[in-house]
């Protein structure tokens, strides 16, 4: 073996181990999930708790939690469906529970083990419940709305006075479509968060699951695809911040964040969020236990902790999202309490609907219609 | 023990990566083929195995209703496949622009040199892939770094889009995949006899035939191999068409992504796979049968 060749051989060794160990830096975030007595595994969304929450827990219980984080519903299910994910506490929301709860993935709670389920409120709580079929399924962490959040500046610019922004038609008629082209419209990855919202606007019940009220969504998007710059539920926080893109359909808290890093940044971005007067639908994140948790008592006094009015109301007050907790509003910053996008106005509230759980059926048509719009046909 | 390594030294050195293919690629692989074949339920798993061997005994009950689907609707499934084989395609192609001309002069430098020049090449796997994507949306957004110098140097007004474009998903392709075509052409221009190209010239070759008759034809099997290196992972690329393309940059991976978590349905996103294996295995064993025959 020539020396230059025993190099070539010394390279690509290099090379494997330099992929191994990018794998290997990749696996590293996900900590190890594990199983003693003092031990709590939690695995919930992505800045969606204040940031010392969980070292006040550990302090105050001497129980060691661990805890992951994920950015989409769907690959919290997969974990779920796989079967043995250590998790002893995880918040998906209310439809992806109910099918879970369906599959046999998650395990009834017992609400009287948590005195502070008392700080709940009721009429959200009862929505959760109606979606998940059972008043045993957890306990809302947060909810709110999709809506469309905008760049203040950039949308004068274009429309001057008489802007859109209390109709979902800012986006989805293609005559305003076409004048946020060149400063960037996203839409969210989400078809069970944007299709049910375009039947509302064009006229249908949000709740419908007729194909072809679906398949109208899908084609009021395809009008606008011409003028989109992306469809992707993580890039638009960012993006809108940056003053990349000016227009999105997104999630309520997404938008106050991306407001809140506008305004570190100082970059002279104002950005706002609206619920569309034609309606939108409401989501609901539920704190759950999976069917094959171990350290469950440890799941219980973690949810109880998390119900303490203070607690919540300190979460809320970091995260910008609406509190399933009805006793904590009195610590939350009256900047949230009385934002409309947030906790909506009771006008508003006639208009919120809730998502169905489809059935696979449904599921297949829906995500047919989003792929075909994704696709441009 | 001197004895032991001789006489068997061959035969671990053969089997050991055997054995690690066999759990850790074939494995899966029958799994797939085994999922892609099961009925698709609400339950954990979310499927039915066609293939179930326990207490009960062996059963093997397939059913192909997963392809039935797909065949069914196969125009959604073949513009994002026909997409991925573009992208693919061309992705290889500016790989193989770029890394001809950089191994070349590899190879040809003296050798001292090429060993820094090789690590060189190397340098960009240490650091996460997922954070080299992070840095070039950083350089390509509209108010990212490249834009933010044209527009200061007057060469455009607005900012030109380059995220969201085929340019961008070709730019992160190149940017990963490109030492993986290096590499095997640099093994097949180091190799290649220098007396024969001064043979050439002195006969009065000019440089355009040298490279035509004698260095491109000796390097073929360095660019066969470095292609098929590149275009089989580009292929079924997911995250940087994620990151860095837009709705006109739908790939296969995310086709399958789509299945495996928004419809739930683990089987259909299987037979994807499968079927996408096939497309790229298919012609691979063909031309080397092609190669044999030729040869005999």
């Amino acid at each position: 073996m020539s020396r230059s060749n025993l190099f070539l051989v010394v390279g690509v060794i290099i090379a494997a181990l330099a992929i191994f160990l990018n794998f290997d830096t990749e696996n590293a975030q996900k900590s190890k999930v594990a199983d003693l007595d003092n031990k709590l595994n939690i695995y919930n969304w992505s800045d969606y708790i204040a940031e010392d929450t969980i070292s006040n827990f550990e302090a105050e219980t001497g129980i060691q939690v661990t805890y992951d984080m994920y950015d989409s519903n769907e690959v919290l299910e997969a974990k779920m469906l796989a079967g043995s994910s250590g998790y002893d506490l995880v918040v998906p929301t209310a439809d992806f529970l109910a099918r879970g709860r369906e599959a046999g993935a998650y395990q009834d709670m017992d609400i009287s083990k948590i005195p502070n389920a008392k700080n709940q409120n009721p009429q959200i709580q009862a929505q959760a419940d109606e979606m998940t079929g059972s008043t045993n399924a957890g306990l809302v962490y947060m909810w709110g709305s999709t809506g469309i959040a905008y760049n203040e500046d950039m949308i004068a610019e274009r429309f001057g006075e008489d802007a859109p922004t209390d109709s979902w038609s800012l986006i989805l008629d293609p005559v305003n479509a076409a004048k946020l082209e060149d400063c960037g419209i996203a839409v969210l990855d989400a078809p069970t968060d944007v299709l049910p919202n375009i039947m509302t606007y064009l006229g249908y019940d949000g709740t419908s699951m007729e194909e072809a009220h679906f398949e109208a969504a899908g084609e009021a998007l395809t009008a606008i695809r011409p003028y989109l710059r992306y469809i992707n539920s993580s890039q638009s926080i960012n993006d809108i911040a940056n003053g990349d893109i000016c227009a999105a359909i997104m999630w309520s808290g997404d938008a106050f964040q991306a407001a809140y890093r506008a305004e570190e940044a100082e970059n002279g971005n104002v950005i706002d969020y609206y619920i569309p007067n034609e309606g939108t639908n409401l989501w609901f994140d539920v704190m759950a236990i999976p069917a094959d948790a171990k350290n469950i008592d440890n799941a219980y006094k973690f949810v109880d902790y998390m119900m303490r009015a203070d607690v919540a109301a300190e979460n809320v007050n970091y995260v910008w999202y609406a509190s399933g907790n009805k006793a904590a509003e009195a610590s939350i910053d009256p900047e949230i309490l009385s934002h409309p996008g947030i906790y909506p106005t009771e006008k508003a509230k006639e208009k919120l609907f809730v998502t169905p759980v489809y059935d696979p059926e449904t599921d297949r048509i829906v995500t047919r219609v989003w792929n075909r719009f994704l696709a441009g046909n | 023990m001197n004895y032991f390594f001789q006489r068997f030294g061959r035969q671990i050195v053969i089997w050991l990566p055997l054995a690690w293919l066999l759990l850790f690629f074939m494995l899966p692989l029958i799994e797939m083929i085994n999922v892609s074949f099961s009925e698709a339920r609400r339950a954990v798993p979310p499927y039915n195995p066609a293939f179930q061997f326990g207490p009960g005994g062996i059963s093997f009950q397939p059913v192909v209703d997963n392809y039935y689907l797909i065949y069914e609707y196969w125009e959604d499934y073949l513009w994002p496949a026909v997409n991925s084989i573009r992208l693919a395609f061309f992705s290889t192609l500016y790989c193989l622009l770029f890394a001809y001309p950089m191994a070349w002069w590899i190879a040809r430098s003296n050798k001292s040199l090429q060993h820094i020049l090789l690590i060189l090449v190397l340098m960009p796997f240490w650091t996460s892939s997922l954070l080299r994507m992070y840095a070039l949306i950083g350089l390509l957004n509209p108010n990212g770094f490249i834009n933010d110098i044209l527009i200061w140097a007057g060469v455009t007004v607005i900012p030109i889009q380059m995220m969201q474009t085929d340019f961008s998903i070709y730019a992160g392709m190149v940017l990963t995949y490109l030492p993986l075509m290096i590499l095997p052409l640099y093994a097949s221009l180091v190799r290649l006899d220098g007396s024969i190209i001064e043979a050439a010239a002195d006969l009065g070759a000019r440089k355009w035939d040298i490279f035509k008759t004698i260095i491109l034809p000796l390097s073929i099997p360095g660019i066969i191999a470095g292609s098929l290196l590149v275009f089989i992972p580009a292929v079924g690329e997911f995250v940087i068409p994620a990151l860095l393309g837009g709705p006109e940059q739908l790939m296969l991976g995310k086709v399958i992504w789509t299945e495996f978590f928004r419809n739930r349905d683990w089987p259909v996103a299987s037979a994807i796979a499968i079927i996408l294996i096939a497309i790229i295995i298919l012609p691979i064993v063909y031309a080397r049968y092609q190669d044999k025959e030729g040869i005999s």
